[in-house]
């Protein structure tokens, strides 16, 4: 029998285009959406961009309340975290509610990792909620003295705002290099080098021992004994996916919800999308975990229209792509670093201006690019059609000789 | 078909060039250029796509 419930459990990106992928596609029958947040459904990338340069900067919601209710016929349920999930009865427990299901997707994102010991220190916040970017904008307009833990992109964003704000920044990765598993070891330091060309202290190789204060966070004891004095500490260390709601359910879990290629889960009716999913990538033939806004919306969509035709599910394949704004230079990457090999086709690493190709065997596997807007998609067509490592350089080629051509071209 | 662009929105994150490079092309400066006064028929989909894509919501579709 077709599907008369879905239940979406998880109310941010992916959640949202769910529900408005379920509708698209002709659903009809009920739909409910669950969040463990207050808020409606918001786009959480520009909270470490603008949202953090003005106070005037709303909240960006993607869809008012009646929207979702009167416009989709949305029972929208907020504040209401998932508590458990019986995939024999159906039912999701939420809040003080048992919701049953026909077809469920879950997409309850990941959270951020926080740092032990800190919880009852003011002025140490993780940046993954609009909560989070409020109050850490909120000390940066008092003028903190920042100090970030993780040289991710995300930590990076918050320095680079205190930095437009002309305050001090400290950012401590604990491992030599920076930004290893986004873009790679070779290519880590020439992003992390903006950092010091913006007065950002870097420091690598180094974790935070103690974060003390009374009451409220005053400074930062680092592991090769120096001291820094803080107001804000903002820890980006990661994120631990959002499945211990899941432990008794059967659902299987490694590092996320395990799903196939359609992002089936392994529970009859349950699908899974966005942050919280491991699934089959078939563009790489690998299982994969992303953290990623386009992945999210994808997935999001793709996982209520297999919930709810799964005898038509189709398999979610991507070139994974992020992008990232540190001190007015745009970072973009598609496709898969790992271990791959490196090459700088275009620009040069110290002018923060370039494209870098990343191969594996004879087959290209990724590009980064800095401050190169026109480049990137370019590649990510190419990863996702396989081209093989000297078709790519070619065209490369053909695209830097086109760009030197413009520039020797009399204006 | 035509696509209107909402400047003001777009911040030049090329998903829609990504789901149909035909039609949409950011340039050098993060700018968005989309090509042809009017959208062949063949391209619909991609452009659909590209609108449904778009994570500051800039585009959208007028049908002539």
């Amino acid at each position: 029998m077709a599907a008369q419930r879905l239940v979406v459990v998880g109310a941010s990106l992916a959640g949202l285009r769910a529900v408005e992928a379920a509708r698209k596609s002709g659903f009809d029958g009920a739909i409910t959406l669950i969040g463990g947040e207050e808020h409606l459904p918001y786009d959480r990338p520009p909270l470490s961009k603008a949202f953090l340069d003005d106070a005037a900067q709303p909240v960006p919601t993607y869809r008012d309340r009646s929207a979702l209710e009167g416009g989709l016929g949305v029972d929208v349920l907020l504040g209401s975290p998932a508590r458990a999930l019986d995939t024999q009865s159906r039912v999701v427990e939420a809040g003080d509610r048992s919701v049953p299901y026909d077809a469920l997707v879950i997409a309850t994102g990941a959270a951020a990792r926080r740092l032990p010991g800190t919880d009852d220190l003011a002025g140490v916040h993780t940046l993954r909620t609009v909560d989070d970017a409020i109050a850490v904008r909120a000390a940066l307009d008092a003028g903190a003295r920042t100090v970030v833990i993780g040289a991710g992109l995300i930590g990076s964003e918050v320095a680079s705002g205190a930095r437009k704000r002309g305050l001090p920044a400290t950012v401590l990765e604990a491992l030599p290099t920076p930004l290893v598993r986004a873009i790679g070891q070779v290519m880590g330091p020439a992003c992390a080098s903006l950092h010091t060309t913006h007065g950002t202290d870097l420091r690598c190789g180094v974790t935070a021992t103690a974060i003390e204060g009374n009451g409220k966070v005053e400074r930062v004891t680092l592991s090769d004994g120096t001291t820094l004095d803080a107001d804000l500490v903002v820890v980006g260390i990661g994120t631990v996916p959002c499945t211990d709601w899941l432990a008794e359910s059967g659902v299987q879990i490694a590092d996320g919800i395990v799903a196939d290629d359609t992002l089936a889960t392994t529970a009859p009716g349950v699908y899974a999308a966005g942050d919280v999913v491991r699934w089959r990538n078939p563009a790489f033939d690998t299982s994969m975990r992303l953290e990623h806004w386009t992945s999210a919306a994808e997935q999001g969509a793709l996982a209520a229209r297999n919930a709810l035709d799964p005898s038509a599910a189709k398999p979610y394949s991507t070139v994974p792509y992020f992008w990232s704004d540190w001190y007015g230079t745009r970072i973009q990457f598609v496709g898969v670093a790992g271990d791959a090999d490196v090459t700088v086709v275009d620009g040069d690493i110290e002018s923060h201006r370039f494209v870098a190709l990343y191969h594996r065997g004879d087959r290209l596997v990724g590009a980064l690019t800095l401050d190169r807007p026109t480049e990137i998609m370019k590649y990510r067509g190419l990863i996702a059609r396989r081209v093989s490592w000297s078709d790519a350089l070619a065209f490369a080629g053909t695209r830097k000789a086109a760009r030197d051509n413009r520039g020797a071209a009399p204006v | 078909m035509r696509i209107a662009l909402d400047r003001d929105k777009c911040t030049g994150i090329g998903l829609c060039e990504s789901f149909a490079s035909d039609v949409f092309e950011v340039d050098d400066d993060g700018g968005l250029i989309i090509h042809g006064e009017t959208v062949p028929e063949e391209y619909r989909d991609a452009v659909l796509q590209a609108i449904e894509g778009c994570p500051t919501e800039a585009l959208r579709l007028v049908e002539s």
